[in-house]
């Protein structure tokens, strides 16, 4: 309960620090996300690219909405503690307090944009009604589980060492080739699908799209795999967190 | 009361650890007052931040049985960018406590006028240190940890911090770290000074001294 309270406070205090009261503040964090996917799909669509049975705006959708939570939660949550060390004088705010309300956050700005992008694409008929919304929920959900546990780790890990900064965003970008923004498994080589299936992003992104757009493709994903991938990293990266708390204080 | 029993507290420093605390015992009971005395560097902060649990000692229990103040410093806790009315906000939800018939005590206190509304980055020093005082007023602690926060400021701004700690709050608990003999003589019944990471307990403010004045040019 007390955690509770303290991450709605911590939550409440990141809003107003970023977006401040002026002109339309927090309801940036939404349209941001979706300026960010809009874009891209405009682009997509200038180059009219088919990316097989989906039209660009139907690949850029899921894939871009994906990429937002696989890619901008973890970065963002990764250095966050260091600037709000002051915050753990008060002994009821741990550091995974901390991490858990940007974590909170940056998902439910990813996840409304995600929805309210959807809304427009499929009142413009530019894409149908998702076929499976359990689906494309569940998908959405493993999606933001990888990438707060991925949080955690790596959010611990900075705090110990500075490397991190330099490779992580070198890493996460790397990952966007790979993550199945791009390609859908089916397309590849059978030895290139074995590999690239390594990653719960690129399940995560296969389910959402077979849940939104139904058996227009053949789909790759495990459902199993990706929870017992994202329960191992949950862990690892809990104890992590666990080490560093006992470690760090206010400046 | 709050109980220290065998606290010890290492940093890394480059090719080792340093040991800023060893061994502390340490026995708050309600009502005291108690003045720490110790070089800089000595420990005396983090001693303070162990006590109120920002930090975790590397070994050794904390035990609180009353609801301990967070340490009392300058700036301790704000976020810039937010005004001082946002700050008063968070302090009050995390500790959860009303926040309304907080406000015009702040206010008050603070005498930050407009600049109350206005982001805590714009605030000149003594602005921070009326407002960080008047915060930690507004949440009802048994004990007190105190880093030096009253002896800055104006006269003005130090008696109306006496006021509300040794008069109005004179029923609490108190851990006071100061450099002022005159002022932990007055407000302490028992001092302890730090030296090279070990506490020396003193019944007598004046022992205390003593001993702190005989050490105080050893490293």
């Amino acid at each position: 309960m007390i955690q509770k309270r303290v991450i709605g406070a911590l939550i409440l205090r990141e809003v107003l620090t970023r977006y401040g009261r002026h002109n339309i503040g927090f309801l940036w964090m939404i349209i941001e996300p979706m300026l960010f996917t809009g874009g891209i799909t405009l682009i997509y669509n200038m180059r009219h690219v088919q990316h097989g049975a989906l039209s660009a705006t139907q690949f850029i959708l899921t894939g871009y909405s994906a990429i937002l939570i696989w890619r901008n939660i973890p970065n963002r949550v990764m250095g966050c503690l260091d600037p709000n060390l002051s915050l753990l004088f008060h002994r009821m705010v741990k550091p995974l307090d901390i991490f858990l309300a940007r974590i909170i956050l940056e998902a439910s700005g990813a996840g409304m944009s995600f929805v309210v992008l959807s809304i427009i694409f499929i009142a413009f008929g530019a894409v149908h009604f998702p076929v499976d919304v359990l689906m494309v929920i569940g998908a959405w959900v493993l999606l933001v589980w990888y990438s707060a546990a991925l949080s955690l780790l790596v959010a611990a890990w900075a705090v110990q060492t500075e490397i991190m900064d330099r490779v992580f965003h070198i890493f996460q970008y790397l990952m966007i080739g790979f993550s199945g923004t791009f390609f859908l498994v089916d397309w590849l080589p059978s030895a290139a699908q074995e590999v690239v299936l390594f990653l719960p992003t690129v399940h995560c992104n296969e389910m959402l799209r077979f849940g939104f757009y139904g058996p227009v493709e053949k789909f790759h994903f495990d459902l199993g795999y990706v929870v017992m991938f994202n329960i191992v990293l949950t862990l690892i990266g809990l104890a992590q967190v666990r080490y560093i708390s006992g470690k760090v204080g206010p400046e | 009361m709050v109980n220290l029993q065998n606290v010890s507290k290492t940093y890394p420093i480059t090719g080792g650890s340093r040991v800023i605390l060893d061994d502390i015992n340490l026995k708050i009971s309600h009502g005291e007052k108690i003045g720490i005395l110790g070089r800089n560097g000595s420990g005396k902060s983090t001693l303070i931040r162990v006590i109120s649990g920002a930090e975790q000692p590397t070994s050794g229990q904390v035990d609180r049985r009353m609801k301990v103040s967070w340490p009392l410093a300058l700036s301790g806790g704000f976020q810039g960018s937010l005004t001082g009315l946002d700050n008063l906000r968070f302090i009050c939800r995390i500790y959860n406590t009303s926040i309304e018939d907080k406000i015009s005590y702040v206010q008050d206190f603070s005498e930050l006028g407009r600049y109350f509304w206005e982001p805590v980055k714009t605030y000149s020093s003594g602005m921070r240190a009326r407002l960080a005082f008047a915060l930690s007023m507004v949440i009802e602690f048994d004990c007190f940890l105190i880093d030096e926060v009253v002896a800055v400021g104006d006269d003005r701004f130090r008696a109306r911090c006496e006021e509300e700690l040794f008069i109005k709050r004179k029923d609490r608990a108190m851990i006071i770290v100061s450099h002022h003999a005159t002022y932990i003589k007055k407000h302490c019944d028992r001092v302890c000074v730090l030296l090279r990471g070990q506490m020396h307990h003193f019944d007598s403010v004046d022992a205390g001294f003593e001993f702190y004045k005989q050490h105080s040019a050893e490293q």
